[in-house]
């Protein structure tokens, strides 16, 4: 078995994310090699080839060149599996990489199951094992489903790779919306879901939250419905953090947020569907209707 | 202008799911169906756009069975022009290539300017058949779109990336552009609308006369996750849940001393 890994580059730095590749190619004891557009500044500790495109002339992301560049790599490597992080960089190249080269793609795999991937679906309420019936397979992971189990190590053997890049789409003019409060730093965070039912009951959330000491969180459709600002958004999309507590407030648990909060090392949730996915990684989960139990807690909190 | 959605309808995703006697889907007999969330955002930036462009026409597109057609005259009544039901009783045995496929097979000599699609479906979320769909028709495919403005065949959008960034794209048409959340305001249909509705082009096709593609993928297994144990649920009376959950925070963490 052959992996070829595709490392990412954003704002001038290598995403972490490619340790999580390494070690998804380890638990399938696959020969591997790398491929990344970056540059030979910030390579990854890695024992291995390394094909490298500068992505001061290639660009940081341009679906057309990446691609070519891509396709070259496989062609010169014949991998059984092309493997990207499940992110805007891996399902948006992933894709038309499967498309050029004829291949079958598995979609954000969670877990490998007797040399099968599985994958989550219905918002993780449900599991599904796919095998692709193709020579080579695209393969995309979900963020945080492989955590590296051993410090990266070993240098690359470097291969320089470049393509024309005369391709129409190229990211630019970066701008971050997430300004404002670092949640990455609190040590109680407590976050309103789309289960708070209006705008108003923001305002219960927040009590609790400076009861505790903490800080408003908010999951994306609270934040896309403008009950919340933008720099307050828990998720893949928004902020990644890992508090002391965490208490999740009427979100049933998305996988895009589940995967920003999950490491934070105590979680409390307060639902009423106890078959919410949030009670997988939860702690302790209430069954409770939140706009009883979320003024009772502020209001003893208080008096203590 | 000539533009395309394409919608997929999804169980409702607080439902309690079972597996089907087959092992490989989930049961279907009891759920609730509903427009998948992310192609609410495609169905209503092209409404959008119409009303900003006013010469233009809406084609929506859904693959399924007959109860499919709910969700397609929801569309319609959202203010799509006209719409297309491929129909095949077992979409879920399609794979996305496939499902790309079929639409191309209908799309591929209509001249649409402009493809909408949701990022990905809410129930197998592979992300893959929007973009699959731009490189089978050769048109420029952007995903994970948060912002959109067209002006004339000039294109410029915004690009979702992690952690809060954003990043501008502008391109031409004709173009096909995946909708994250948030992109704008999906309105709600309202009674004369749904009414209208019901008087628009309804166009029927059976996937099999469409195209023939092989399938690239299959589906070993379908099961439910095991219950993480140790997780502790609590169920009761409000007030002595709150005690209880100020006791657990004092004894497992260290926030209250």
């Amino acid at each position: 078995m052959k992996t070829l890994l595709v490392a990412e580059y954003r704002q001038e730095k290598l995403l972490d994310s490619c340790y999580e590749l390494i070690e998804f190619s380890r638990q399938i004891a696959a020969d591997s090699s790398l491929f990344l557009v970056g540059d030979e500044s910030t390579l990854p500790a890695y024992p291995g080839t390394i094909y490298l495109a500068d992505a001061q002339k290639h660009g940081e992301y341009n679906p057309d060149a990446h691609r070519q560049l891509l396709v070259d790599v496989i062609n010169r490597e014949q991998p059984d599996l092309i493997v990207f992080s499940h992110s805007s960089y891996g399902w948006d190249l992933a894709p038309r990489v499967a498309f050029t080269i004829g291949a079958g793609q598995i979609s954000e795999v969670v877990a490998i199951e007797n040399q099968d991937l599985v994958v989550s679906v219905c918002n993780a309420k449900l599991r599904r094992t796919i095998k692709c019936l193709t020579a080579q397979t695209v393969v995309t992971l979900q963020a945080g489903a492989f955590p590296p189990t051993s410090e990266p190590a070993g240098q690359p053997t470097l291969e320089k790779v470049e393509t024309d890049t005369s391709g129409q789409q190229t990211l630019s003019g970066y701008q971050s919306t997430a300004a404002g409060v670092d949640l990455s730093k609190a040590e109680v965070i407590v976050s309103a879901g789309r289960g708070i039912g209006t705008a108003e009951n923001l305002t219960m959330i927040e009590a609790l939250a400076k009861a505790l000491g903490g800080e408003l969180g908010a999951s994306r459709p609270v934040v896309d419905a403008e009950w919340a600002e933008p720099h307050r958004q828990v998720g893949t999309t928004g902020q990644t953090v890992a508090p002391k507590l965490y208490v999740a407030c009427g979100i049933s648990g998305a996988i895009q947020h589940l995967a920003g909060m999950k490491k934070s090392e105590f979680i409390i949730a307060i639902n009423t569907d106890r078959d919410a996915p949030i009670g997988e990684i939860a702690d302790v989960l209430a069954v409770a209707d939140l706009k009883q139990l979320v003024p009772l807690l502020t209001e003893k909190l208080s008096s203590t | 202008m000539k533009i395309l959605v394409c919608i997929k309808q999804v169980p409702d995703m607080e439902s309690r799911f079972s597996v089907d006697p087959s092992g490989t889907w989930y049961d279907s007999g009891d759920l609730a169906w509903r427009m998948n969330e992310y192609d609410e955002y495609a169905v209503e930036q092209a409404v959008l756009i119409k009303e900003q462009l006013e010469d233009a026409d809406i084609t929506v597109l859904s693959i399924g069975p007959q109860r499919v057609k709910e969700t397609i005259k929801k569309a319609l009544a959202m203010g799509c022009d006209r719409a297309v039901h491929i129909e095949e009783e077992r979409v879920h045995n399609r794979d996305p290539f496939e499902i790309a496929s079929l639409i191309t097979a209908y799309a591929s000599d209509k001249g649409f300017d402009l493809i909408f699609t949701g990022l990905q479906s809410q129930d197998r979320g592979s992300g893959q058949v929007g973009l699959l769909l731009a490189e089978m028709l050769g048109v420029n495919g952007i995903s994970t779109v948060v912002d959109f403005s067209l002006d004339g065949d000039q294109l410029t959008v915004q690009r979702e990336l992690e952690g809060g960034t954003r990043a501008t794209i502008k391109t031409q048409l004709p173009a096909l552009v995946t909708c994250q959340l948030g992109l704008n305001t999906p309105r709600y249909p309202t009674l004369p609308n749904i009414m209208k509705a019901k008087k628009k082009d309804l166009l029927a096709l059976g996937a099999e006369q469409l195209t023939q593609t092989a399938s690239r993928q299959e589906t070993i297994r379908l099961f439910l996750p095991d219950k993480k144990t140790g997780g502790l649920i609590l169920e009761g009376d409000a007030a002595d849940l709150a005690e209880q959950l100020i006791r657990t925070i004092k004894e497992k963490t260290t926030v209250l001393s």
